[in-house]
Parts: C-alpha cells; structure tokens; sequence
C-alpha cells in the first residue's frame, strides 16, 4: 500500500512538474513576437517624430520620454536591459501600417485609444499610459478667453489624420461655429504656421500643445483655453493576434504604475524584496511565480523598476521637470485623487 | 492579412467621412462620404496640376526664348534662372516658397488692397467673385462663339487652298469671343455684379475677410513653387526646339519673301514644336506626379486628403493606396494620350 502510495506521490509530482514546465515554455512558444524579439536582441518600438516630455530624442540620438518608458521597461523585462531598444520615429499617418506590417513590435507614440482602431484594423491596445484631452492654443493678445469666444471664419491649425481633426469638427459643428481647418502632417510644420500667423488657434491634445508651445519664438505670448473638448486616453498598442506579447507589453505599463502605487522605487527596489506586505514582494518577485505566466523569469518586474523606475519617477523625469505639465492632474494615482488605476499583479 | 485581423474591402468608400477639408471644388463637409472626400483630393490635385503647366508653359516659352536672345543681360538672366531653381530640391522650394510667403504676407488687418478689391494676406488671396443672373445664356454664348470660330477656320483654309487669298482668321475670332458675350449681356438677361471681400474681426488681434473667392496660401505657393521649378526644364525643351531648326530653313523662307513673323509662324514653329512637344510632355507628367508634395504644406490635394486624412481615419491602407497609385496612373496616361495625339496633329504629315 505504502509502496503505491510511494510511486502516486512521485507520478503526482512529475505530472505537476511536467505541467508547470509546459505552462512556463507554452507561454514563450505562442508568442512569436517574444521569440523573435529575443533572437534579435532589441524591442522594435514605435515612436512619435519628437514630442519632448513623450518621445523626443537628444543631440546624442537618445530618446527620453514616457512613451518611450514603457519600451524601455518591455526591454528591461523581455531582454533584461532597458537600453536595447531600437526607436523608430513615425508620422501619425504610418505609424498603424508600420505595426500591421511587423516593422516595429510595440507602438508607443501618444496614440489615442478608439474603439474603431482597437477593434478594424488589427491592432490591441493594451492600457492607457496618458489621460489626456484636446484642447485649444491661442495668442494672448487676441483676447480669447475661452472657446466660447469663437467666431465664424476662424482658422484652425492641426495635425492631420489624428482624432483631434474629428474631434474639432465635432465641436465646431456643435457650436456652429464655420472654420477653416489647416492639416500638416509633421508637427514642426504645424507649429510653424501657427507661429507665423496663419491660424489664429492651434489644437491638439493639451499635453501636445504644452510641449510644443516651448518651441514657438514666444511661447509667453500665447495660451492654452481651459476647455477640454474631447477625452483623449493614449497608450501602447501592439498587433492584435500576439495575446502573449500584449500581456507582457500591458504587464510592464501596469507594473510601474503599481510599483509607484506601493511606493517602490528605482532606489529602493532591491530592499523590498523583504517587505512585509505581500503584494509589494509579489510586485518584486520574491513571491509568486507571475513572470512565469508571460514566459518569463521572475525577475522581469524588478529591472523594470531597477532600470526604468515607476510611473511616478518616470513622469517626474519627462514631463514635470521639463516643465511641460508640473500638474499631473488625471495622471494622478486613483489612491491621490486621480484615475491610475490598474488591476492587481497576483 | 486574415491572420493579423485585416479585413480587406471597398466599402468604406460610401461611410461619411466626418473630417473637414479647407479648401475644395466642390461642396464638402464631414456629413459626406469617403468616395466624396477622394473627388475633393482629385478635383485639387487637377486644380493646381493645370495652374502649374499653364503658368509653367508661359514661363518655360519666354525663359527658353529668352535663353536665345542675342541680348547679353536676358540671356544670362534666363540661364542663371533656370541653372538655379532646376538644381534645387522641388521639396526645398516648396517650403521656401511657403514659409517665405507666410513670413512676408501681411495679417488680413495689414494688407494694402490692390485696386481696391484684391487682398493678399497670409491666410489666403482674397478676390471678388461675380454674383450672375442666368448664367447658363453666358455659356451657351460662348459656346456658340467658339463654334462659329471652327466654322470660319474650315472655310478661311479652304477659301486658302482654292483662292491662295489669307482671311484674318485670328482678329474674327477674338471679335466673335467679345461680340457674342456682349449681345448675352444686352438681350439675354445676364447680369453680373461683384461680390467683394469684406473684412471680418474674429478677436481682438485676429481678422479675416469674407465673402468673394479665397485663394488659400496653400495653393498659391505649391503652384507657384510647381511652375517655376518645372519652367525650366521647359525652357530647356523650348531652346533645344527651336535651335534644333536649321539655320537654312530661314534663311530659304526669308529668300521667298516671308516676313519675320511669317517665318516664325510658318516655318520655324511647325519644325520646332516637333521637337518640343515630346520631351514637355514628360514634364507636364512630372508636375502633375511632383503636386503630390502638396501634403507637406497642407495644400488638400489627393494624397493629403485621401491618402492621409483618409487613410488614417479608416486604416485601410492597401485600399486607399492602392486606389490613389490607379488615380495618378490614369491622369499620368490621360496627360500622355492627349499630348501623343496633339504630337501626331502636328507630326510630319507624308503625302
């Protein structure tokens, strides 16, 4: 009896073993993506053409952001090191194609999260890394104070084929207002022409038209109007049919948010493997076996923090200090009166 | 493309296209469809494709003519032109040509009218547009004018071949053009007042003028940029044309007694125009294909339109570009047919 017991107990913990090993290896198996991101060594990321405080990169060629972040902690989780990144700048107008087509893994370039884009043209979106809104620039001395003060005629200034030049039909039609709309499709070209003097308003997201605000001659003499037309939620996108490599991509945005949420920290990281709360060591790697579940090892969300830092560092570092945005606004924790909020790494 | 959640299809096309344009030929607005928002970006492409080889054509004749002068100040001032805007990127010259204007035009509240009714200001060139009464007796007057001019040129030639004697065919047509419209103003009931353009305050520093024709700043720069970068090669086709005549077939018209403008007309042109027309055809080809910059300066031509705005918004991108490049092809050919046939109008005719 004792024997057969014996040999059920050694059977048991072979099949056990045997199931976690082909759980841990199907994981790396389904995903294409993963694997040939490891073959080649670098996360191909998708970014915008220089958007500081989002993706915007140096004299040097290197490229600091929050969107750029959330490349850099895939790599930190896939390849073990943040910097093995190869950045792709795209226009608005083929960075989707450049997805679909499998130039580049991960799309990281303040997009808009729709539902027509998540769901028609194969891609996923997988979180939302920025809570933003469209909202208007104008000349501070044209004595504009809110969107109210519109008239007929005016001209408006705006990238091409994003949602803003929908949304800014919705409004102006809503306030039956008629505009003339100016679409370029590089934002240098747009900030240009605004500058010289043929729109009287520019509008774009609010984070965009703080950012490029500081590259007009004087940025002192325009402002941005209080209103915010449209919800404008952006965030990574990768291709649809890889559900392995959009856990990984969306477990590395939530992991820095949550990271940030227990108060773990770049510095700190290493000391809270011993915490006592068993979350944050979930969240570290000394509990649980969560990176096996994506196919990877356990200490994919410690580089991350390591290398990358959490969400908060990382909008301190790129949009706070550069005085683009001091104010985080929604981009606030839910706990400190914002809407970040992520589902639990468990 | 299944296996990455593409679906492929034209449908599309008849879904209202909510996105506005500034500038179209015709009527347009967000309510209408895609398909709509494709004639917007084709009816603009032509629009500024003609007003560059129209422009391009004069320019390219004067240039290369001049390129010929005996003079010494017009003959270097043409090579150093065309030496100098045919070296330089179309795509530079567009921007120069943009942001340059958008840099010198004054704000619509600066502008000086030119004759009281034309603004030139950096959002756009402002000019009076007729108001008519029954327009359609206008056109069919000149309809009927220029088909009484085909009429007089069939029997002034004939009237040539049987009597030798010449008609002054040119000067009846010009009166007949004048004439014809005139009587439609007199009797049939045309009217035509001029609507000008009146400024408009939209804040405390910014304005803007209303009513009349607006020619946006787009469209005059991206023509402009169009006809002087193509001009020269015209230019070039027009001096390799005309030195391509032998010197011996003047000097023979002259000896029969032809005067200078005869034997311009008659004997240097008819050779001279075989030689040109091919190799500017080519280039007429090229401006049309080379107006696709427009998207760089938000000139809403076809490529900015469908194959960006619309594109973007639906995500069909094998649709939408396999659409456009099928679009270019065919005004590509059209421009060629028609040039290979006026060619062949004008090619040695053996008898």
């Amino acid at each position: 009896m004792f024997k057969y017991l014996k040999q059920l107990t050694s059977l048991v913990a072979m099949v056990a073993v045997l199931f976690t090993f082909t759980t841990e290896t199907m994981a790396a198996k389904k995903s294409k993506t993963l694997k040939n991101t490891q073959k080649k060594g670098f996360v191909r990321c998708g970014v915008s053409q220089g958007l500081p405080g989002f993706s915007n990169a140096d004299a040097a060629g290197n490229w600091t952001g929050v969107d750029v972040d959330v490349c850099r902690a895939v790599a930190a989780a896939v390849l073990g090191d943040a910097n093995k990144v190869k950045f792709t700048p795209l226009s608005a107008k083929e960075r989707f194609t450049a997805l679909t087509s499998n130039e580049i893994d991960i799309l990281s370039r303040n997009t808009t999260w729709t539902l027509s884009r998540d769901a028609d043209i194969g891609l996923t979106f997988v979180g939302v890394n920025f809570y933003d809104g469209q909202g208007f620039m104008v000349r501070k001395n044209s004595g504009y104070s809110s969107v109210n003060d519109f008239k007929n005629g005016i001209s408006a200034c705006t990238n091409l084929g994003t949602t803003t030049e929908l949304n800014m039909r919705d409004f102006f039609n809503s306030k039956g207002i008629s505009y003339e709309p100016v679409t370029f499709e590089k934002a240098d070209e747009v900030v240009a022409a605004y500058d010289a003097g043929r729109c009287d308003t520019y509008t774009t997201d609010k984070s965009g038209l703080a950012a490029q605000r500081i590259k007009l001659s004087s940025p002192d003499d325009h402002i941005v109007l209080p209103e915010t037309i449209s919800k404008e939620p952006l965030g990574p996108v990768v291709r649809q049919g890889d559900s392995v490599w959009e856990d990984i991509v969306r477990w590395s945005l939530n992991t820095m948010i949550e990271a940030e949420e227990y108060g773990v920290t770049s510095a700190n990281a290493d000391s809270m493997k011993t915490s006592d709360n068993p979350a944050v060591k979930r969240l570290v790697g000394a509990e649980g076996e969560l990176g096996a579940a994506l196919g990877l090892d356990n200490d994919w969300s410690l580089r991350i923090i390591k290398q990358v830092g959490n969400y908060g560092e990382s909008y301190k570092r790129n949009i706070a200090d550069t005085g683009i945005l001091p104010d985080r606004g929604p981009n606030e924790l839910w706990t400190k009166g914002g809407i970040l909020y992520v589902p639990p790494a468990r | 493309m299944e296996n990455r959640g593409i679906t492929f299809g034209y449908g599309f096309l008849s879904q209202e296209s909510s996105f506005d344009v500034q500038f179209s030929l015709i009527e347009f607005d967000g309510s209408h469809s895609y398909f709509r928002a494709y004639l917007v970006g084709l009816l603009n492409t032509i629009l500024v494709s003609v007003i560059g080889i129209i422009f391009a054509t004069i320019i390219g004749v004067v240039v290369g003519i001049a390129r010929l002068s005996n003079n010494y100040l017009i003959n270097r001032t043409a090579s150093v032109y065309v030496e100098f805007f045919r070296n330089i990127p179309l795509l530079l010259q567009i921007f120069f040509w943009y942001f340059a204007a958008l840099r010198a035009l004054p704000l619509p509240q600066d502008t000086e009218p030119m004759f009281g009714v034309f603004f030139l200001t950096i959002k756009g060139f402002f000019v009076p547009a007729f108001v008519w009464n029954n327009l359609d007796i206008f056109i069919y007057s000149i309809i009927a004018a220029i088909i009484s001019i085909i009429f007089i040129r069939i029997y002034a030639r004939k009237k040539q071949e049987n009597e030798g004697i010449q008609t002054p065919v040119l000067s009846i047509s010009i009166g007949l053009l004048i004439i014809l419209p005139l009587l439609s103003f007199l009797f049939g009931g045309v009217d035509a007042s001029v609507e000008v353009p009146v400024i408009k305050q939209l804040s405390q520093s910014g304005f803007t003028y209303e009513g009349g024709i607006k020619l946006p700043p787009e469209l005059i720069s991206l023509a402009l940029a169009l006809s002087l970068y193509t001009a020269t090669f015209i230019a070039e086709c027009v001096r390799a044309g005309v030195q391509g005549v032998s010197k011996g077939q003047k000097e023979a018209a002259a000896s029969i007694g032809l005067t200078p403008n005869q034997v311009l007309k008659l004997v240097v042109m008819p050779q001279a125009l075989r030689i040109i027309i091919p190799p500017t055809t080519n280039q007429y080809l090229n401006l049309t294909k080379n107006s696709s910059l427009a998207a760089a300066i938000a000139y809403p031509d076809l490529v900015l339109v469908f194959a960006g705005t619309a594109l973007m918004q639906t995500g069909r991108a094998i649709e939408i570009v396999s659409i456009t490049m099928l679009t270019y092809l065919s005004l590509s050919i059209s421009i060629s047919i028609f040039m290979n046939w006026y060619n062949k109008k004008i090619a040695i005719k053996e008898k």
